[in-house]
């Protein structure tokens, strides 16, 4: 395959694709994404592959049979798409392969396996009445079913790279720089900052040398759409990076995600070799005279390595420790260079700013929140899986509307968002919109979107204990109050959990939280506290009963 | 070199750019207590205890002062109410370790913190890393390093290093605050190396003009 | 052990001390465990201090100090599987394996390890056997899937 070398061979090769893909011809697409998989859904796409193997040696190349990333409704899995039509299979297992196959080559469907509601029985069997899907708005994770994550061709088949032509051929990267501005694209990681400031700040840093990274480590617990993201459509998410290259002025550009991810290595790999062969990587780009190399990066195994200087110590071959937020890792970060660093949902937004302009983008979303949010949906929620909403939706919407509610009949209690240093919120401030400032305030910050529904019988103070037992281990032990301060919290929770709550266990933990939080090196420790303020402001009732004698006792002694 | 006008306590102080907000009171004559502070070490950042209050541009905030740049029209608090309970809790969480070092006893004392407040820990490393930053940036001999992390991390001396230089050396023993370095020392000895701290003395007394062999710092008592 | 291959990454990375992670990682999956006489191998190669390889290693929890299992078993401890009754799935992983959280039994048939959310929340709770996810597990299957690894 020879380099593309400009924007029209591209668009030339682009249309020899789409010549060669009939639309009308039936397409079965099969999730591969984790909780699938985790199902065996390799099992479902072999039986495909043989079944259809075994007709085409008859009948001729009738049906294809696609193995994609993650489609979202995670609950439900092994998914199967077929189009036309996006009709949705669920639970699909290797016996119904025939049947699926047969049905559709006759343009009929398969009743017992399409959505049915679990109460009224209704039946929905194209993917926009699906409940789940209805209510969605999927711009990011809407091509994930159409593509094969080993293929570029299948990504240049949506449209992929027309926005990284649209940049290089017709903007300078001031104008780039200034469409994402415009776009008030705000960090998906959990920062909520806006990125076309940091991009700025990295731009106008004095050294040459700069770099751009992908931050795909994805910690926080319950949130697994970034993972998913980059192994279901990697190449989104390296267009974005190449676009925010070329804005900032950067040559070199590194992915940084978990070690524990074997197909994801392979899909990403395959993407950066795959658009190195098509020339969108390496030296002048398209013709446009732009030069950009991107590297895999690998952790080891820590939290604290999705920290954002923390990671680039990592990149360099150091321990990740991070450094203190006035030494602005835009203006001084891996080996000291300037270096941008996003989130992978941030990323993946960028082509369509580029391409359909920051006006429609910020028509999308509340005043100050904008686009749309891939949100995680779990805990005792019926319908678990990962859903793209606009900035703005209600809560009730995603809790209910597309997550079906609270699963085994029980009511909802609480609704935790940014895993351990976020916050829970109970169940009557449902109608709170989603929005990064107005969950900010209520204690709840969005963080990277890992929403988890906690039912009546959670217990709050095992949460609390539970999420700073997962960050104690996750502390790098630089600083005192980090180090110090959270396992004497969790001390003092885990007692509380034993029924061993003594009087002064309270006070000695919002003192431990007020230090932790105002003097730890970085947000690790710094936001630790969290998810305990909110448990005080909102649920402190609960605590009270865990202390035992309450008026009696010796006050505050060990 | 510029200079950079800021307050430290109501007291204007004016000095080169590029300095940090605790050269800038040592300058100054105001004291900021420091534990993993030393002078002839890249400042670390880690025990927090030299935590100030900065206002800046309408906009409060706490930062070490060890590593602090100084900004033009800063206004900086090394005490209030907020640095007081940081500084007050930080000691009682160390005290959890060593509730007898010196230095601790005497912060405890200003800010009134109480050596039981909290769980009592096994170790009394405080972990300031005084000892394996100094072996690393002075000696460039690494004999002693982190292991592990988060409430696990603590310093541990390489047997297979440590044989060879400690003994002649011991300079990180002075600056532990809580004699960790040299009981972990003596304890790595005891069970890597027995008997080796003779080879040690030996080669020392064979070299010409050295007569470095620095007593143990005597264990501080009640 | 294939000392050749350990050799091998060793010469890749030599006179890189910025490689340090990288070089220590190849050698964990080449070797599933970092021996000491490695450590100083690599020390010496990359021109890092032995004490810095040591920190790294002893610091990431992806390098193993010693031998591992042939298998490795794995609870996810994340936080949906944890609301799911993560806890009861890793009691009764203990109670069978006799093993805690990071430890590998003396015949080194298993290393159980808690920890990661995986992302496969919504087939929690988990047991992860070599790579093989078993979704949605209850504390009585456990014993019927150990059983199946030597």
């Amino acid at each position: 395959m020879p380099k593309l070398q400009s924007a029209a061979e591209l668009e030339k090769f682009r249309a020899e694709i789409l010549a060669k893909r009939d639309p009308a011809k039936p397409c079965i697409a099969v999730c591969a994404g984790a909780a699938c998989d985790g199902m065996d859904s390799a099992a479902v796409a072999a039986a495909f592959v043989a079944e259809a193997d075994k007709l085409a040696a008859k009948l001729g190349d009738k049906i294809e049979i696609r193995t994609t990333g993650c489609h979202g409704y995670c609950e439900k899995g092994p998914n199967v798409v077929v189009t036309p039509g996006d009709i949705c299979y669920f639970e699909v297992q290797p016996a119904d392969v025939t049947e699926i196959i047969t049905a559709t080559l006759k343009g009929e469907v398969v009743e017992r396996l399409v959505y049915q509601d679990p109460k009224s029985g209704a039946k929905a069997v194209h993917m926009n009445e699906v409940p789940f899907y209805k209510h969605q708005t999927r711009l990011l994770i809407g091509d994930n079913p159409k593509i094969d994550p080993m293929r570029i061709d299948d990504y240049l088949a949506v449209g992929g790279y027309s926005a990284l032509v649209k940049a290089l051929t017709t903007m300078t990267p001031d104008q780039v720089l200034d469409e994402v501005k415009k776009a008030n694209l705000r960090g998906r990681g959990g920062g909520g900052f806006p990125a076309g400031s940091k991009w700025e700040t990295t731009k106008n840093a004095p050294e040459k040398t700069k770099y751009v990274i992908v931050n795909g480590h994805e910690g926080e617990s319950a949130a697994f759409m970034d993972r998913a993201m980059l192994t279901g459509n990697p190449h989104k998410i390296l267009e974005g990076l190449i676009i925010g290259a070329y804005a900032i002025g950067a040559q070199k550009g590194f992915m940084y995600t978990r070690h524990d991810m074997p197909r994801l290595e392979k899909h990403v790999r395959a993407a950066l070799a795959q658009a190195k062969e098509y020339g969108l990587l390496g030296t002048n780009i398209l013709g446009s005279g732009f030069d950009f190399e991107c590297e895999l990066h690998f952790d080891v195994g820590i939290f604290v390595s999705g920290e954002s200087s923390a990671l680039m110590r990592s990149i360099e071959g150091n321990a990740p420790e991070p450094r203190p937020k006035y030494i602005r890792t835009s203006v001084s970060g891996i080996w000291d260079k300037p270096s941008n660093l996003n989130n992978v949902e941030t990323w993946a937004n960028v082509p369509q700013i580029i391409n359909n302009g920051a006006d429609w983008f910020t028509s999308i979303g509340s005043e100050k929140s904008k686009g749309t949010k891939l949100i995680s949906l779990s805990g005792n929620v019926v319908n678990s899986g990962i859903v793209e909403v606009p900035m703005g939706t209600p809560l009730r919407t995603l809790v209910f509307d597309i997550g079906g509610g609270v699963r085994d009949g029980k009511t909802l209690k609480a609704i935790h968002f940014g895993g351990a240093m976020g916050g829970s919120i109970p169940a009557d401030l449902i109608d709170a919109p989603l929005d990064f400032d107005g969950m900010s305030k209520l204690g709840a910050p969005i963080g990277a979107g890992g929403l988890l529904l906690m039912d009546e019988d959670t217990d709050m103070i095992e949460v609390a204990r539970y999420l700073m037992d997962f960050l104690v281990k996750e502390s790098c032990g630089k600083c005192a109050p980090c180090r110090e301060g959270m396992p004497q919290m969790l001390h003092i929770l885990t007692n509380m959990t034993l029924g061993k709550g003594k009087p002064g266990d309270l006070e000695r933990l919002e003192d431990i939280a007020e230090v932790t939080g105002a003097a730890s090196l970085c947000a690790l420790g710094k936001t630790s506290p969290d998810p305990l303020k909110s448990m005080f402001r909102y649920f402190k009732p609960e605590y009270e009963a865990r202390i035992v004698n309450p008026a009696g006792g010796s006050g505050d002694t060990k | 070199m510029s200079e950079i006008a800021l307050k430290i306590d109501d007291k204007e102080v004016k000095v080169a750019a590029g300095t940090t907000v605790l050269e800038a009171a040592q300058q100054a004559g105001i004291y900021i207590p420091t534990l993993c502070h030393h002078e002839k070490l890249e400042a670390f950042g880690g025990c927090r205890l030299c935590i100030v209050e900065v206002e800046s541009r309408g906009w409060t905030s706490y930062v070490v002062s060890c590593l602090y740049p100084v900004a033009k029209d800063i206004i900086v608090r090394t005490r209030s109410e907020k640095v007081d309970k940081i500084r007050k809790v930080i000691v009682e969480e160390l005290m959890a370790h060593a509730p007898d070092a010196p230095e601790l006893v005497k912060l405890a004392e200003v800010y009134g913190a109480d050596r039981n407040r909290f769980e009592r820990k096994e170790s009394f490393c405080v972990v300031c890393g005084l000892c394996v930053r100094y072996c690393d940036e002075v000696k460039h001999l690494n004999a002693v390093g982190f292991i592990d992390n988060g409430a696990k991390r603590e310093i541990s001396f390489i047997p297979e290093v440590a044989k060879d230089v400690c003994w002649e050396c011991q300079e990180c023993f002075t600056l532990c605050p809580t004699s960790y370095a040299q009981a972990a020392y003596l304890l790595t000895e005891a069970l890597a190396f027995p008997g080796q701290r003779k080879v040690a003395a030996a080669r020392a007394a064979k070299k010409p003009n050295k007569s470095r062999v620095i007593p143990i710092a005597a264990v501080p008592t009640n | 052990m294939s000392g050749n291959n350990i050799d091998g990454i060793i010469e890749k990375y030599r006179g890189q001390p910025g490689s340090l992670i990288h070089a220590l990682v190849e050698i964990q999956h080449e070797n599933h465990w970092l021996p000491r006489e490695v450590m100083h191998q690599v020390a010496d190669a990359l021109q890092v201090p032995f004490a810095q390889v040591i920190q790294i290693a002893s610091f990431y929890k992806a390098f193993s100090l010693t031998p591992k299992g042939r298998h490795e078993v794995h609870v996810c401890t994340g936080m949906t599987c944890h609301l799911r009754g993560a806890a009861k799935l890793q009691a009764k992983v203990e109670e069978v394996t006799g093993l805690k959280d990071g430890e590998t039994d003396a015949e080194n048939r298993f290393t159980f390890e808690t920890g990661a959310c995986l992302g496969s929340c919504s087939i929690g709770p988990e047991l992860i056997v070599d790579g093989k996810h078993y979704g949605r597990m209850t504390p009585e299957k456990v014993e019927a899937v150990l059983k199946q690894y030597e």
